[in-house]
């Protein structure tokens, strides 16, 4: 039987559940509240780096129906804080599953809580924006406590934490792609991989490492936290752009949007999801993607650069190019995993783009 | 791209008559579409066959043909309003069908007409299973491995190749109709006999078999600049096997992993591209192995279906509106999404409930049809529940039938599950049924293991162990029944536990041993109330404008306050036979009315197919089962609501057939609008209603009640036989019986009764019990039915909006024959005696609202059969045969208003209108789909819709209705007649009518003898069926298709053999049978007054103006 527990937010809200998962000796877990409403792909999300720091809520009630299987990680282990759900699997059932997500909680330490009215918890934060949380089966007062002092991921470098700290190469191909890892995502790592030899090397890694190696091309990944505390990542780009060509997801966005002189702000409750409507720009074909970003870019820093992809919903840049520099990006997922496929065109433009073709078409 | 200029008028093809397989759905996709190209600004010219709908409302398009939807006519239409465009994607297989056809003839082509939506390549493309199959190849998508065949020797080789079991489709059908799954080679030859003749072009797909195999659904959308999005993904819980229209369904699908379920996207998007739909809705099926994963293409619809209707409402994505902006130019992009306003509809919808469809089937109305699911679909409406799980969902679905279930057993009706040894619920979950998720609940609780279980149905695990958690929970709160209190044992968090998971409360009171008050009362005091959340497309990431709520258990709610006074409009339910679409249209225009009246209107149903569920015909919509639990907590939750002046005024159950009207006695009377719940009472009450006809000095049939087999021979003696027979309380003549004896009398009441364990038809119901007595009625031979439908305000005056007088003899139930209006033989003096009387009975009943009164005239007597004190089935055709919206004038009397005002309003005429053309309502019924089942019609309802034809004569109306009704009386040909012995006096005029319009005549011995006795001329003498008497039988005969149409009329008593085997033989060769001497001289005068008039076609708009 599970045990009750409660979840406290920074505002004082207080939701009931049932403890699962990981429950930690001190009966609370803290982290950044955010709501993600892809219907499935639950354990893509729970493994992908970008979300360290943050307890996930799935807007989706029933979430562990089809278990885990290791085919399905983006990263040897979940980083984030938590998972709130409205009701957990206990039985899945897939062909592909080799054990319920339950177990898979308790062995990566990843505290759970079910049972919550997960939509009375999304309707707050969109009102309120992204905030601490607190959850467990510790006291009230003392998640309420826990849930004001919890850390948010303004001005936090999280990258460090979910970073490789030495270089891997995978794949084979006519190409070197040196991809700078913030965090990056399995399947990202497997789209470049299908076409280009890449090295994979850590977010600290110098502008004459990556030189070094002799990239046809750099590769700026996903991540988690607060863009504009990555000083030296912006650096090391603002370094290399113009002499290579960049291709950036998500947190790559951002670090390129900074390394440009443009900046990054918060949006309030971000974009979690996997059914976001993109504007390709140029030709108008909407793209619907996977996204996961609480930063975006302030379009009216850009300076030169093209925005080539919008957000339909609220106008966010969601991509951008520097042609002459050889250099674009998306704020969103093209690589889904979890997601639409919709945009996976972009990964052809980068190769494309490492073997000497422009950004004319974009 | 924005809207196309280029167009100016719109033709738009609606799907015609409710039939098993296309029900009212069209009504909501043709509704929505009408208003839709309207808004635009076009000229929108509709055509559709069916009354009952809301699309054939006049204000609904600007130009309304009620006329049969076969080729020429619209191609009469076509030439009468040169429509610049034909949109026919919003009116089912019937207008795609339609439309190839006119393809196919060049009569678009000719006519300078466009096909927007599907172009027909695209459309013959997936209609074509062939040239589909060959599709899918060409972009690598993989099929069930298939080979066509013409012959049976070709089929027979294909299913040898494949191996056996195989599964049989004829090409161009729908709804599963003719198809099959075969195991073994006898099986295998009948069916591939049946589809070769089901199928219109003789063509029949065998196929490896799939079944029990995943099955799902993806509801796709794509614009003219190749946007696609998924609307909606549904799961099947009856695996490949099981027609989707005959499965129970969820929303979303619930156990497909990320990869699965992006690969699968890819797939729908990819074959929307390959088919060619360009612009508009479709729906993608697909066939998954739990083994594998491997994932096969099954159809795809390019159009506008039941599932489409079902995600719209699922998701609050409006498919058919948006598809008919798709069809006039607009991208996905250029459209907003009407929920969040804020966002546009190119985007994917997620929902953060689970939506649960459960079919609705009627095996009981159709002897013979064993309740079996397969791959043809059956059932004949659906209920729709949502909630925050699948077990809540699955619940609020069950009780939602208005079968007598309260969720998944827990109740009444589990008895009979429940009296069943293990070993036996294990074989027949087997085969899926009607029973099987019930069934299924049983085993689970008697510890069977869910991996058994799946193996034994195909049913995927993740939904038997949500079963299994409804069966653990009610095992434990049963545990509490033996606690002094229950319910305070059970505490606040136990019962919010077991109200999570959707218990009823009349499932607790039966668990725990305490009255369902109680249960309510205690879960209030402790706090435990529903919630109601919205729907509205994105899981609450963006603000929701629109008031689209199902209730559920958890902290939130979301009903806005209100200041305004609100209305409450009940609805009714799924569509059944005796209880469809005509109520829904009622409800509408309550809401529409009430809503121009000043009021907030609030819609509360459970049916997806329905208009009055889309979401923006009320100002709110509660998706909730129509029950008094339910309805209940709405007005709590409404009244909860009132701020200001603003506060509840009532609630409107007279609108929505028989289903909210039992709800009446449970509603705080202080809200009921209109008639009081005793009148209600008082009309369905067998004593109270007898009595009140005797003190108003109105005739009724002799009869009595009786609860017993003495009782009932009693009553018989008394009153003479034949004898009707029949329970109270039930609605479309269910188990109504004509008795000719003793014996019979005695068979019909034990079937009633029930003997021992084995329980009574009526069990279901409540039983037969004192109080629910059995009714028995002197029946009334060769009597005229008529139907009258009246007005009553609170003040006491009465409007006759409309006197039907029916084809066929008061013994076919009225939902079941043909009725004109204006009554056709009647004399003035008797309508002047219906019309009196119909007024004294609303005045007797205190009637305010609508009414409707069905008398039996008889040698120029009149006697009344019953009233009902609610709108009828036949408002909708009332209000288009006469031009006055009868319903919408009915609601306004419910909320006060006087037919004084209405008709200075012009909402009423001062008088009862006299049409000048004569309107006719005709039956359709479902035969086709159940081979088995005789098609005599008689005191117990079985269509399942209908249609109305206009003309200047009698004939000329009843002429349209028929081939409206999909069986074209001929114009030459041979007419075999075989009558009863009782009907060969009058037989002999109606058989020289008919070789007087120049039909050669063949009949059975009997009949011929008479007939050639009374000078007539009989070419073609058969005998009875296998007896080799004649050179050739009845069937022999018509399957050489030497008959174009048969009269048969069933002799007295007893089991008629000889007869059913004729009327199943012209189901079979589709040959009109008529089987009532009335129908046959209606024929006649018909095929006679086509000759005389002119082919004509006109508006609705003309005929009224
Ligand atoms: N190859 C097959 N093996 C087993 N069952 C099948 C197969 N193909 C279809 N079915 C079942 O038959 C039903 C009807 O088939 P479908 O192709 O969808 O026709 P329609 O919906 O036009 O009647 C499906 O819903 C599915 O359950
Ligand atoms: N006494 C009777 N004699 C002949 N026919 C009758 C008699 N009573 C009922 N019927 C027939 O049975 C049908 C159904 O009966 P009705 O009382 O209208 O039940 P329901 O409530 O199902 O409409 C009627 O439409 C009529 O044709
Ligand atoms: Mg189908
Ligand atoms: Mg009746």
């Amino acid at each position: 039987m599970n045990p009750p527990a409660l979840l406290a937010l920074a505002d004082g809200t207080v939701l009931r559940g049932k403890a699962t998962g990981f429950l930690p000796d001190s009966g609370v877990a803290t982290g950044e509240l955010v709501f993600n409403t892809a219907m499935s792909g639950y354990q893509e999300v729970l493994t992908d780096p970008s979300y360290a720091g943050q307890v996930v809520a799935f807007t989706a009630p029933h979430i562990g129906n089809y278990g885990v299987t290791p085919l399905d990680e983006e990263s040897p282990r979940p980083a984030c804080a938590g998972l709130v759900v409205r009701d957990l699997s206990a039985h899945p059932s897939s062909w592909r599953a080799v054990g319920p997500l339950e177990g898979f909680l308790v062995q990566h330490r990843i505290p759970a809580i079910t049972g919550v009215d997960t939509r009375r918890l999304t309707r707050r934060v969109r009102a309120a924006g992204a905030m601490g949380c607190a959850f467990g089966t510790a006291p009230e007062a003392a998640l309420l406590a826990a849930a004001a002092a919890a850390p948010t991921t303004d001005g936090c470098d999280l990258v460090t934490g979910v970073s490789c700290t030495a270089p891997y190469t995978v794949g084979e191909g006519p190409r070197r792609v040196v991809a700078l890892d913030y965090g990056i995502k399995a399947t990202i790592v497997r789209h470049l991989a299908a076409q280009s030899c890449v090295t994979v090397v850590p977010s600290s890694t110098s502008a004459a490492e990556i030189r070094s190696l002799a990239p046809s091309g750099v590769f700026l990944s996903n991540g988690p936290g607060d863009p504009a505390a990555l000083a030296a990542p912006r650096d090391t780009i603002a370094a290399l752009l113009g002499d290579v060509p960049i291709f950036g997801i998500c947190l790559g966005q951002q670090v390129l949007a900074e390394a440009l002189g443009a900046t990054t702000y918060k949006l309030a409750f971000g974009h979690h999801g996997s059914n976001h409507p993109v504007r390709h720009v140029a030709s108008g074909r909407v793209e619907v993607t996977a996204q996961n970003h609480n930063y975006a870019v302030a379009r009216e820093t850009l300076g030169g650069a093209r925005v080539t992809h919008e957000n339909l919903n609220d106008g966010v840049v969601e991509g951008f190019c520097v042609p002459e520099a050889r250099a674009f990006c998306v704020q969103y997922h093209p690589e889904a995993g979890p997601g639409p496929h919709d945009a996976r065109y972009l990964f052809d433009v980068f190769v494309a783009l490492c073997d000497g073709g422009g950004l004319d078409g974009l | 791209m924005p809207r196309r200029d280029d167009l100016d008028s719109i033709l738009v093809i609606g799907s015609g008559p409710i039939v098993i397989g296309q029900a009212c759905e069209f009504d909501y996709s043709g509704t929505q579409a009408c208003r839709v190209l309207r808004e635009e600004g076009y000229r929108v010219v509709l055509v559709n066959s069916n009354p009952a709908t809301i699309m054939t409302d006049p204000a609904t398009a600007d130009a309304t043909y009620i006329e049969p939807l076969v080729a020429d006519v619209v191609r009469a239409i076509i030439e009468r309003e040169r429509p610049d465009a034909l949109l026919p994607t919003l009116g089912g297989q019937t207008a795609l069908n339609l439309t190839m056809e006119l393809v196919a003839k060049g009569a678009l082509d000719a006519l300078g007409v466009e096909v927007i939506g599907a172009r027909p390549e695209a459309i013959a493309t997936a209609e074509d299973r062939e040239r589909f199959r060959e599709a899918m190849r060409e972009i690598g998508l993989a099929t069930p491995e298939a080979g066509f065949a013409r012959t049976l020797d070709q089929a027979m080789a294909t299913a040898t190749r494949i191996g056996f079991p195989v599964m049989i489709r004829p090409s161009f059908i729908l709804g599963g109709l003719g198809t099959g799954l075969a195991d073994d080679v006898d099986t295998f030859v009948r069916m591939a006999r049946e589809g070769l003749a089901a199928s219109p072009i003789g063509e029949i797909l065998v196929e490896r078999s799939v079944a029990g195999w995943k099955e799902y659904e993806l509801e796709v959308m794509r614009d003219v600049a190749d946007n696609c999005v998924v609307v909606c993904s549904i799961e099947n819980f009856d695996p490949m096997g099981v027609h989707t229209g005959d499965s129970i369904t969820v929303a979303p699908a619930m156990t497909l992993s990320d990869p699965e379920y992006q690969a699968m996207r890819d797939d729908a998007f990819a074959v929307l591209r390959r088919v060619g739909v360009e612009t508009g809705g479709s729906n993608v099926q697909f066939a998954v192995d739990p083994a594998s994963g491997e994932r096969l293409v099954i159809e795809m619809n390019p159009r506008v279906s039941r599932s489409s209707a079902l995600a719209s409402k699922a998701t609050g994505f409006p498919i058919a509106k948006i598809a008919t902006r798709l069809a006039v130019g607009y991208r996905l992009d250029e459209i907003a999404n009407d929920i969040t306003r804020a966002t546009p509809a190119s985007f994917e919808p997620v929902i953060d409930y689970v939506v649960v469809k459960v079919p609705r089937w009627q095996f009981e109305k159709l002897p013979g049809a064993e309740p079996r699911l397969g791959t043809r679909m059956q059932s004949v409406g659906e209920v729709m529940a949502i909630g925050r799980t699948f077990a809540e969902s699955l619940q609020k679905a069950l009780r939602s039938l208005e079968q007598g279930r309260d969720g998944l057993n827990a109740d009444g009706g589990e008895a009979s599950f429940e009296a069943l040894a293990t070993p036996e619920l294990l074989e027949r979950v087997g085969v899926a049924s009607p029973d099987r998720v019930f069934e299924l609940e049983v085993l689970l609780r008697r510890g069977v293991a869910v991996e058994t279980l799946a193996a034994a149905t195909g049913i995927d695990p993740w939904f038997l162990h949500q079963l299994a958690t409804i069966a653990a929970a009610r095992t434990e709160l049963e545990a509490h029944a033996d606690d002094p209190d229950p319910l305070g044992s059970l505490g606040a968090t136990g019962l919010r536990d077991a109200k999570r998971l959707g218990f009823a409360d009349a499932q607790l009171a039966r668990l725990l041993g305490v009255p369902e008050v109680a249960v309510r009362d205690v879960r209030l005091a402790l706090g435990v109330r529903p919630t109601f959340k919205t729907v509205d497309t994105c899981a609450a990431e963006f603000e929701a404008h629109t008031p689209y709520h199902y209730s559920t258990y958890e902290d939130e709610d979301e009903v806005a306050p209100s200041a305004r006074d609100r209305v409450v409009i009940l609805g009714s339910g799924p569509n059944r036979i005796g209880q469809g679409i005509e109520f829904d249209y009622c409800c509408v225009h309550a809401a529409r009315t009430l809503h121009d009246a000043g009021y907030e209107t609030i819609m509360v149903n459970c049916n997806p197919e329905t208009v009055s569920t889309d979401y923006d015909t009320a100002d709110r919509l509660y998706f909730e089962p129509v029950t008094v639990e339910d309805v209940t907590n709405v007005l709590d939750a409404e009244r909860a609501a009132s701020r200001g002046d603003g506060r509840l005024v009532g609630v409107v159950v007279t609108l929505g057939g028989q289903t909210p009207l039992k709800l009446a006695h449970a509603i705080d009377p202080a809200l009921v609008l209109g008639t009081p719940p005793d009148a209600i009472d008082l009309a369905e009450d067998r004593e109270r209603w007898s009595a009140l006809c005797t003190a108003i000095g109105l005739r009724q049939p002799p009869g009595g009640t009786a609860s017993t087999q003495a009782g009932a021979r009693a009553v018989a003696r008394e009153v003479g036989y034949p004898v009707l027979v029949r329970p109270s309380y039930v609605l479309g003549g269910r188990d109504m019986q004509l008795v000719y004896d003793d014996d019979g009398l005695k068979r019909c009441l034990t079937s009633m009764l029930g003997t021992g364990a084995l329980g009574g038809s009526l069990d279901r119901e409540g039983g037969v019990t004192k109080e629910r007595p059995v009714l028995i009625d002197r029946f009334l031979e060769d009597a005229i039915e008529v139907d009258v439908d009246a007005l009553r305000d609170r003040l006491g005056d009465v409007f006759i909006a409309g006197i039907m007088e029916h084809v066929e003899e008061a013994g076919v139930h009225s939902g079941d024959s043909a009725c004109a209006l204006p009554p056709q033989t009647l004399h003035a003096t008797v309508l002047a005696v219906l019309a009196e009387q119909t007024t004294a009975i609303a005045n007797a009943l205190g009637v305010v609202g609508p009414c409707n009164v069905q008398f039996a005239v008889k040698d120029g007597d009149v006697y009344v059969l019953e009233a009902n004190p609610r709108a009828s089935r036949t408002v909708p055709f009332v209000a288009k045969a006469t031009g006055v919206p009868v319903a919408a004038a009915a609601a306004r009397l419910l909320v006060g208003a006087t037919l004084a005002e209405l008709r200075d309003e012009g909402l009423v005429p001062a008088a009862t209108p006299v049409p000048r053309e004569v309107s006719v309502k005709e039956a359709v019924l479902p035969f086709s789909r159940f081979p088995g089942v005789d098609t005599l019609l008689g005191p117990e309802m079985r269509s399942t819709g209908e249609v109305m034809g206009t003309g200047p004569t009698f004939g000329v109306a009843f002429d349209k209705c028929q081939l409206a009704a999909g069986v074209a009386l001929p114009d030459e040909g041979c007419v075999f007649f075989s009558l009863a012995d009782r009907d060969k006096p009058a037989g002999a005029d109606l058989a020289a009518s008919y070789a007087a319009l120049g039909f050669s005549l063949a009949a059975t011995i009997g009949t011929a003898g008479f007939l050639r006795d009374k000078g007539i001329e009989v070419h073609t003498l058969v005998g009875k069926v296998g007896l080799r008497e004649m050179a050739r039988d009845a069937v022999e005969l018509l399957e050489a298709g030497a008959v174009q149409l048969v009269v048969n009329t069933p002799s007295g008593r007893g089991a008629r053999a000889d007869g059913g085997l004729i009327r199943a033989a012209c189901v079979a060769r589709k040959v009109p049978c008529l089987t009532t001497l009335a129908a046959a001289r209606a024929g006649a005068q018909g095929i006679a007054d086509r000759r005389a008039h002119a082919p004509s076609v006109r508006t609705l708009q003309e005929r009224h103006a």
